[in-house]
């Protein structure tokens, strides 16, 4: 059998894997030509849909492990990961690969131990050397890149969202799908409450294409609806600093930067933000980088590709026209 | 309640950091060395539990050379009552195993209700040895926390996951291992009267034939540490704001194509 890349299946919670998904299913695919083997999704949940499972084929998947029982919901690394290692022990894949999201983090980790292997989490590339597979990811606060190698598969890697290209999709492929016969145990913790944040009506931070995002020159919580505006028109989510969250200004969900979230956007877009190390170790992966701040010496127009000095409160709502004038076209 | 907060010291954020000669790790002189941020979160909240309930013990445990001493001291001056400190040779080059595998042996021998964590260290950012360590005991673990409370009795805690659009509030059995997000507290500063205080607190050296360690060698090895690719040189559109975002929008479309 040639040896498979597995990818985790990251799903929205009912039935339908998420974009991230495709994007470890593409990075996987590629790598499997490199290396010799094929990409296939192995899917933990409670529900799979039709519709989800035909998604992952045309992703590239070409086979599909369903575990599907409702212990499986919601996520808990002490019923998911022995259940995952018993596959792995039986099938003995040559990766398994995850995305950066709350529960893969965690379940990778928990696999590592378990399998006694080496995970690089966090991932922002992988390259082929001497048929062994090396992962390259940002440390300190993305100042440098560690390349990292596995002393024995199966290789373990969680991959930053936004990072990885998908594959062009095989439309019309039907998934092949196998359903194994896996113990899964009740677990211990059980969920007391679900509490959703109050929609923003934007997307999520780390999914979004296009992420505007506001610092200390924002002045004070009142101002982000002029960012919130923006966002809506060209369909971004909106982030702040540090400065920002510290103040009080925004949720610290919203944070940016070391002590907060990792983002790697089509299109980042900051306003009033001066780019502190700690900020650019959160958005230094963006695609485009656009910089708006009176200051000139502002650290964030080294790592900008475009910039404006000048004043956001005059940039900003002639930036969202511009674009609404854009777009409607 | 006996709560162990294993730790790690890291480079301040701010420090400029230099890949060392054999490019496999970072030329330490001249560098500031700080308690993880994540950890001070799990620090404080181990202390405030403590006092909340009138009674019990906070432990801070670290694996790192001589110099990661004074980060455990930070923790007894903040209110920790004592520390272990792993330090042997076969530990060297840990990786993320080697380390929960020290930890979760140094936890065995503690027999801790909690275990508090800080969600990853902001070195190598690799953010998996709580949950291994979770693992390797055959506890239940909640990452990223964002509030928590022990039950009277003190035999389950409910915690807040942060994940993605929610908070998780979970009902977990002690003893568990949580780690800390950002948003959990806001961590103390020592007081004088805590840092004097912290020089007469233990801290105990443990070596690896103590926890029944051997190196085992790491199951992931550094190939290489790198600098950053160069960013192409960016561009400052000028002109008045109304031109300049003409221009700007009309290369992110045209040049860029992020739009």
């Amino acid at each position: 059998m040639a040896s498979a890349f597995w990818c985790i299946v990251e799903d929205d919670r009912a039935g339908r894997p998420k974009k991230v998904t495709g994007e470890v299913l593409g990075e996987g695919a590629r790598l499997a030509r490199q290396l010799g083997g094929q990409v296939e999704a192995v899917w933990l949940t409670d529900k799979a849909t039709d519709e989800g499972l035909k998604q992952l084929a045309e992703w590239g998947a070409a086979r599909v492990w369903l575990l599907e029982n409702p212990a499986l919901a919601p996520y808990r690394g002490e019923v998911w990961t022995p259940a995952l290692a018993e596959l792995a022990a039986a099938q003995t894949p040559q990766a398994i690969f995850g995305a950066v999201t709350a529960r893969q983090r965690e379940l990778l980790a928990r696999l590592a131990a378990r399998l006694g292997v080496g995970l690089a989490a966090d991932s922002v590339a992988f390259s082929a050397q001497d048929g062994k597979l090396v992962a390259t990811r940002p440390v300190y606060a993305g100042k440098l890149l560690s390349k990292v190698g596995w002393s024995k598969p199966p290789w373990l890697a969680t991959l930053r969202p936004n990072v990885f290209r998908l594959e062009d999709p095989k439309t019309g492929a039907a998934p092949q799908i196998e359903r194994p016969a896996v113990a899964i145990s009740q677990g211990t913790m059980t969920l007391a409450e679900r509490k959703e944040e109050a929609s923003t009506g934007l997307p999520e931070l780390t999914e979004a294409d296009i992420v505007v995002s506001g610092g200390r020159g924002m002045k004070g919580p009142e101002n982000f609806v002029i960012l919130e505006e923006l966002a809506k028109v060209v369909g971004a989510a909106v982030g702040a600093s540090r400065a920002a969250v510290d103040a009080g200004w925004r949720p610290h969900r919203f944070q940016i930067g070391q002590t907060g979230r990792t983002i790697s956007p089509k299109l980042y877009l900051g306003f009033g933000i001066s780019g502190a190390i700690q900020h650019l170790a959160g958005m230094r992966t963006s695609k485009i980088i656009v910089a708006v701040n009176k200051d000139p010496e502002a650290p964030i127009f080294k790592v900008a590709d475009f910039g404006i000095v000048g004043d956001l409160f005059e940039v900003v709502p002639l930036l969202t026209q511009e674009f609404k004038r854009l777009l409607e076209k | 309640m006996k709560i162990l907060v294993p730790i790690k010291q890291v480079p301040d954020t701010a420090t400029q950091v230099k890949i060392a000669a054999d490019a496999k790790g970072i030329d330490t002189t001249g560098i500031t060395w700080i308690v993880s941020p994540y950890d001070e979160y799990a620090v404080e909240e181990a202390l405030r539990i403590k006092e909340k309930r009138g009674q019990g013990e906070v432990v801070a445990v670290t694996l790192g050379p001589e110099r990661a001493k004074e980060a455990l001291r930070s923790c007894l001056a903040m209110g920790a009552d004592r520390a272990l400190h792993l330090r042997d040779p076969a530990w060297e080059n840990a990786d993320s195993l080697t380390v929960a595998r020290a930890l979760a042996a140094a936890i065995k021998q503690e027999a801790p209700q909690l275990v508090l964590f800080g969600r990853q260290a902001i070195d190598d950012d690799m953010g998996a040895v709580p949950a291994q360590v979770a693992d390797l005991l055959g506890w239940p673990c909640a990452s990223w926390i964002m509030e928590e409370t022990i039950s009277e009795d003190g035999k389950s805690v409910r915690a807040g996951r942060q994940v993605e659009g929610a908070l998780e509030i979970f009902t977990i059995p002690l003893p568990c291992v949580l780690s800390a997000q950002k948003g959990l507290n806001e961590p103390r500063y020592p007081t004088l009267k805590g840092i004097m205080g912290a020089k007469k607190k233990e801290i105990k050296d443990v070596k690896a034939a103590d926890l029944g360690q051997t190196a085992d060698g790491a199951q992931l090895f550094v190939v290489a540490l790198e600098a950053l690719p160069p960013r192409p040189p960016g561009r400052i559109v000028p002109g008045e704001p109304a031109e300049a975002v003409k221009e700007l929008v009309r290369s992110l479309r045209e040049d860029a194509k992020a739009i």
